[in-house]
């Protein structure tokens, strides 16, 4: 298993995440060498294995459905980037 | 007084021999003074420490006090604590001060603990060594050349080094036990589900789980009595009841049944500390346990299942920090994908960015049965392992890590020998079992750990082997020379 440079970009843009050129060769070798770690996996047949989502086996609850918490905008929007009028900005989308 | 237990620190704040305000001076004292060399911690609060340790003093004074009233802790910078910075190791929250408390943090408070700081820790939990924190790496007070483990090396060196009596930790793949083993403490990863994980941020949500890193089995004992408990707003909190965690701990071991899993005594264990592990197993003989071999038969295989459902699931995570609610932002984004890629790039670490793309490729359309749903099925076999041993034997026993703490940058540019080396702690989050890691012994003046792996919500007896084990031994009365 290799991944190629078009390929760490295609991921990096999937995660919204910038690799400069001059390290993509670095990441596709180390990210290459954990995927050849992760491949012993595949040696394993495991057809008639359920996949285990949660060690144990609980349920998720339930509760019933009403507003239990208090509005905190002021409270969280005071460590915001950038914000106005009780709105977070963003730079423009529609032009 | 400053080397006590939390256990021997209770008793003299009860029978008033010492104030919460000189230990938590104290304490604070030795903080200052030694943090610029082992850099454990990432922020100290001296002011609200002091506040909490009057309130607490006066609760004792009004006959209102807990067990634990005015006991000093450190907490590791993963809690989201109201008014403090926590930052998660990571650039990317090195402005972000939480609007509200981890109930972790709310226990303690409510315990009238006092909070010392907050402790460094590998970025986002992501790492074995504490080198991936924005803040710097921290010092192994038993050599300082060498890393204290990871993720929780802030809180294992500070316990080590008695900055503080005792201190919170979280594990996803070995994060509280491996650094107690390597700085010589004891580190106890609950079952899942025991400690709520709200407020507690979140690296991979099926496998994170907070706990108590002490001097001993009994302060672990008398933490976890403060932490653990349902939690209605942690989704997968385990709704039972709590044991008094503390009830048992001179319980007698004698006809224990212990099974030592052919796995974890191989090619992988460095012979030294093969032979201290070995010894400490004797030492549980003398006490009336009996050992046999047990076999975990796919070991070997939690190592992948373990780097595709972490990475997945913290790649999942971490989607959150996008630079527009809370966070780093970076300087004049041209457009909303620009806001997204810079400030996800200039704010996460190598590491982290290293384990998003992981996490991205696997779950990525078309690799999702391969990489995601393989890793879940082998899940399943580790746990049903666990399961079988378990019909034989009461409590499992090994090493906690390969070898005793290895030096700075040793592995730092080879992640996959870095993941190598939590061979023996990962199956235990996968399979979601609580492990406790116990000192036990030295090699070449470095500590090495013994794990304890229990059955689901037997913490109490893995807290009573360590108890029974820790009043025959003096191992984790140790501390380095510069420290004690």
């Amino acid at each position: 298993m290799s991944l190629d440079k078009s390929e760490i970009e295609k991921i990096a843009w999937l995660a919204r995440l910038d690799i400069e050129q001059q390290d993509i060769d670095n990441f596709s070798q180390e990210l290459t060498g954990i995927l050849d770690l992760v491949e012993q996996m595949n040696n394993v047949n495991t057809d008639h294995i359920s996949p285990l989502a949660h060690p144990l086996d609980i349920a998720a609850r339930l509760r019933e459905d009403k507003v239990t918490e208090t509005n905190q905008r002021e409270n969280f929007q005071e460590h915001a980037p950038a914000t106005e009028d009780g709105y977070y900005l963003v730079p423009r989308v529609i032009e | 007084m400053l080397h006590s237990t939390i256990a021997k620190l209770a008793a003299a704040l009860e029978q008033k021999q010492i104030s919460s305000e000189e230990l938590t001076r104290g304490y604070l004292e030795r903080c200052k003074q030694f943090n610029d060399g082992l850099n454990c911690f990432i922020t100290i609060t001296e002011e609200q420490a002091l506040n909490q340790a009057r309130e607490a003093d006066k609760r004792r004074a009004n006959n209102q006090a807990g067990k634990l009233t005015g006991i000093p802790v450190a907490q590791k910078d993963i809690f989201c604590t109201r008014s403090v910075k926590t930052s998660c190791g990571s650039k990317m929250l090195d402005n972000f001060i939480a609007p509200y408390n981890a109930t972790v943090i709310e226990k303690m408070n409510a315990e009238g603990m006092v909070m010392l700081g907050k402790t460094n820790m590998d970025e986002f939990a992501m790492g074995s060594s504490n080198e991936t924190s924005f803040y710097g790496p921290v010092k192994n007070p038993w050599d300082q050349a060498r890393v204290p483990g990871g993720s929780s090396g802030g809180s294992a060196s500070a316990v080590a080094a008695r900055l503080c009596p005792a201190a919170s930790g979280t594990d996803t793949g070995g994060s509280i036990r491996q650094p107690a083993a390597l700085c010589g403490i004891t580190g106890l990863k609950p079952t899942y589900g025991r400690v709520s994980r709200y407020g507690m941020i979140a690296f991979a949500s099926s496998l994170d789980q907070g706990g108590p890193m002490t001097q001993t089995a009994e302060d672990a004992a008398l933490l976890m009595n403060v932490m653990a408990g349902f939690d209605e707003r942690d989704s997968t909190s385990a709704d039972k009841p709590v044991d008094d965690y503390t009830a048992n701990l001179d319980a007698s071991i004698e006809g224990l049944k212990i099974g030592l899993p052919t796995q974890y005594f191989d090619d992988a264990l460095d012979s030294n500390v093969a032979r201290q592990i070995e010894l400490a197993i004797k030492e549980l003989e003398k006490l009336g346990a009996k050992c046999q071999q047990i076999d975990l038969p796919n070991t070997e295989l939690s190592i992948p299942a373990y780097y595709v459902v972490a990475p997945a699931e913290c790649s999942s995570n971490l989607s959150r920090f996008d630079g527009v609610r809370f966070g780093y932002r970076c300087e004049d984004p041209k457009d909303l994908s620009d806001l997204y890629c810079r400030s996800r790039s200039e704010g996460f670490g190598k590491e982290v960015k290293r384990r998003i793309m992981i996490g991205t490729y696997v779950l990525s359309a078309g690799y999702y049965d391969a990489y995601y749903l393989q890793a879940q099925k082998i899940r399943h076999l580790i746990r049903d392992d666990f399961t079988r041993a378990f019909e034989e034997v009461d409590v499992i026993a090994g090493p906690t890590a390969t070898s005793p703490a290895f030096k700075l940058n040793e592995k730092l540019d080879d992640p996959v020998s870095m993941y190598l080396s939590d061979i023996y702690t990962v199956s235990v989050n996968l399979a979601g079992l609580p492990a406790l890691s116990l000192p036990a012994g030295f090699c070449d003046g470095l500590p090495v750990g013994l794990q304890l792996i229990g059955q689901y919500f037997d913490e109490a007896r893995l807290l009573n082997i360590g108890h029974r084990f820790q009043q025959a031994t003096d191992w984790h009365k140790q501390v380095p020379t510069e420290y004690s």
